[in-house]
C-alpha cells in the first residue's frame, strides 16, 4: 500500500490540554491519511478548536506529540505552517478590504507567484467574482466564510483545517460551504473539518471521529459506526440509523 | 528578509485601512488643531510665558503631543481589531514572520502620526507659526517626535493585544493626552501649587516640550535634551520589552 511510505497527513498521539482546571484535551489519539476528509464530531466545549488550534501550531499541547505531514507541530512549526491551512471557527478577513485585496494579500504573504492571477482564479471558483472589487464588509454571512475558506487555499496547502466551517450560517450558505468543501475532496486536498452537525459529518466526512470530553470516543467510516449501534435498538428504526442516534447512543444521551 | 518582506506587506495592509477611511487622520489632527485655536486665540493673550516667544510657538510641541497620544489610541485600537478578528490567528498559523505581524502596525503608526503632525504644522503655520531653526534643529525636533511616537506605539501594542472591549483598548491613551496639561506645555510651571509644580518639573513630557521648544526657537536646548532622550529611550525599552512578552504569549 502506497500510504506506508507517505506520512500520515495528521497524526495525534495521546495529546492532552488543560486550561488552568478545565481539562480540554485528555488524551486524543487520532490519524488522517493523506487525501482523507475527517470530520471531528463533538459538541460544544469538546474540545475540537483545542485540537484544531494545537495542529495548526496556535496552541502547544501539555503532552503528546502532533505531527503533520512528518513535522512535529512543536520543535518544526515553520515546516507544518508552509503546509497548512486554518479557516478559524470565525472567519478571519480584513472586511475593510475588498475580497480580491484579501486573497492578494495572502498570496504576497505566501509568496504565491503572481498573486493577482491566483486571486482572480480563486474569486472565480467560489463565485466571488463579481463581488471582487466590493469592499468585504457589504458580503453576506456566507459570501464572507467561501472567502474565508478561499483565503485558506491560495498556494495550495496540502492539509486543510476547517473549525466549524457552516456554524452561524443560514442554510443557503451551508450549502454552498458543503459544495465547496466537496470540490475541494476532489482536488485531493486533506481536511480535518470539526462539526456539531450531525447531518454535515455525514455528507461530506470519509471518516468520523467523534470527541467527548476530550477524549476519541469512536473513530471510523459511516458504515463501521453504524455497526457500532446496538442491534436491539435498530429494531425500533425501519430506516440505517443516523449519526446523530449513533452519537447519542455512544455519549450516552449526555450531549 | 522575509520579515521585511512581511512587514513592508502588512504596512501597506493597514496604511491601506487609514486612506479608505481619512476621517481617521483628520479626527487626530482635530481635537489637537481645536485645543490650539483655543488657547491661542481665547486663553492665550491672558497667559505669561515669561518669555518673548509668540504663544502659537509656545504651545505648538505640546499640542503635536496631543496628537500623537490620541493618534496611537488607533493604533491600539487597530491591532485591538486584529485580534478580535482572528487575523493575527491567521498570520500566525501561516508562514508569515511573527515579527512583521507586529511591525506593520508599528510603523503604520509611525507614518500616520507624521502626517497628522504635517498638518498640525500646516495649520500652526497658518496661525502665525515662524521657526528660525535650522536643518540640523529641524531633524532634530523631527527625530525627537518619531522617538516619542514609537514609545507611545510601543505603550498602544499593550492594550492592543490584551483589551477586552474597544474601549478598553483606546482608553490608554486619555491620560497620555492629559499629560501635556500638567507639564510646561501651555503654561510655565512656576506659577503652577508646589505638589503639580514637582509632577510637571518631573514628568517626560516637561522635558520633550521644553527641548522641542528650544530647537524650534533656537534657543539653547541644555541638558533637557539628554533627560527627554532618557526619558524616551527608556519608555521605548520597557513597553517594547513588555508588549514583545505579551505578544509571544498570546501566541
Ligand atoms: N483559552 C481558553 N481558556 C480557558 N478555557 C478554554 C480555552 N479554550 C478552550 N477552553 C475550554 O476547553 C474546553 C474545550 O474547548 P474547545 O476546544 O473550544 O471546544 P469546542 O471547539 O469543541 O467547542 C471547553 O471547556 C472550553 O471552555
Ligand atoms: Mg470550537
Amino acid at each position: 500500500m502506497r500510504d506506508q511510505f507517505v506520512p500520515p497527513a495528521i497524526e495525534l498521539v495521546g495529546l492532552r490540554k488543560a486550561f488552568k482546571d478545565v481539562t480540554a484535551l485528555d488524551g486524543v489519539d487520532l490519524v488522517v491519511r493523506p487525501g482523507e476528509i475527517l470530520a471531528l464530531l463533538g459538541s460544544n466545549g469538546a474540545g475540537k478548536t483545542t485540537t484544531i488550534n494545537i495542529c495548526a501550531t496556535l496552541l502547544r499541547p501539555d503532552a503528546g506529540v502532533a505531527r503533520v505531514c512528518g513535522f512535529d507541530v512543536g520543535t518544526q512549526p515553520d515546516q507544518v505552517r508552509e503546509r497548512i491551512s486554518l479557516t478559524g471557527q470565525f472567519s478571519a478577513v480584513d472586511d475593510v478590504l475588498t475580497g480580491r485585496e484579501n486573497l492578494v494579500l495572502i498570496a504576497r504573504l505566501r509568496g504565491v507567484p503572481r498573486p493577482t492571477e491566483v486571486a482572480g482564479a480563486l474569486l472565480s471558483r467560489f463565485g466571488l467574482a463579481e463581488a471582487a472589487d466590493r469592499r468585504v464588509a457589504t458580503y453576506s454571512g456566507g459570501m464572507t466564510r467561501r472567502l474565508d475558506i478561499a483565503m485558506s487555499l491560495v498556494g495550495t496547502p496540502s492539509v486543510l483545517f476547517l473549525d466549524e466551517p457552516t456554524t452561524g450560517l443560514d442554510p443557503q450558505a451551508r450549502l454552498e460551504v458543503w459544495r465547496t468543501v466537496t470540490e475541494l475532496a476532489h482536488a485531493g486536498t486533506t481536511i480535518l473539518l470539526t462539526t456539531q452537525y450531525l447531518d454535515e459529518a455525514e455528507k461530506l466526512a470519509d471518516r468520523v471521529a467523534i470527541l467527548h470530553a476530550g477524549r476519541i470516543i469512536a473513530d471510523g467510516t459511516l458504515a463501521e459506526l453504524k455497526a457500532l449501534f446496538p442491534p436491539a435498538t435498530v429494531e425500533y428504526v425501519e430506516k440505517q440509523p443516523t449519526l446523530e442516534e449513533i452519537f447519542l447512543a455512544i455519549t450516552g444521551g449526555e450531549a | 528578509m522575509k520579515t521585511l518582506r512581511d512587514t513592508q506587506v502588512l504596512f501597506g495592509r493597514t496604511m491601506r485601512h487609514i486612506l479608505r477611511s481619512p476621517d481617521t487622520i483628520i479626527t487626530v489632527a482635530i481635537m489637537p488643531i481645536a485645543i490650539m485655536l483655543m488657547f491661542v486665540y481665547v486663553i492665550g493673550g491672558a497667559i505669561q510665558t515669561g518669555t518673548n516667544v509668540r504663544y502659537v510657538i509656545y504651545l505648538l510641541p505640546g499640542i503635536l503631543l496631543i496628537a500623537v497620544a490620541s493618534g496611537c489610541s488607533y493604533t491600539a485600537f487597530r491591532l485591538f481589531t486584529d485580534v478580535q478578528k482572528g487575523i493575527l490567528t491567521r498570520l500566525h498559523s501561516m508562514p508569515v514572520s511573527r515579527a512583521a505581524a507586529l511591525w506593520g502596525h508599528v510603523l503604520t503608526s509611525l507614518i500616520s502620526n507624521l502626517i497628522t503632525l504635517v498638518i498640525i504644522v500646516g495649520v500652526a503655520l497658518i496661525m502665525g507659526f515662524r521657526s528660525s531653526a535650522g536643518v540640523i534643529s529641524w531633524l532634530a525636533v523631527i527625530g525627537i517626535l518619531v522617538l516619542f511616537t514609537l514609545a507611545l506605539t510601543w505603550l498602544a501594542v499593550i492594550p492592543g493585544l490584551t483589551a477586552k472591549s474597544v474601549d478598553g483598548a483606546s482608553a490608554f491613551s486619555y491620560p497620555l493626552i492629559f499629560l501635556p496639561f500638567l507639564s510646561s506645555a501651555f503654561v510655565p510651571t512656576a506659577t503652577m501649587p508646589l505638589v503639580l509644580r514637582e509632577f510637571a518639573t518631573y514628568q517626560p513630557v516637561t522635558s520633550i516640550v521644553d527641548t522641542v521648544r528650544a530647537l524650534l526657537t533656537g534657543a539653547p536646548v541644555g541638558h533637557d535634551i539628554w533627560i527627554a532622550l532618557a526619558w524616551l529611550v527608556g519608555i521605548i525599552a520597557v513597553a517594547y520589552a513588555l508588549a514583545m512578552r505579551i505578544y509571544r504569549r498570546t501566541v
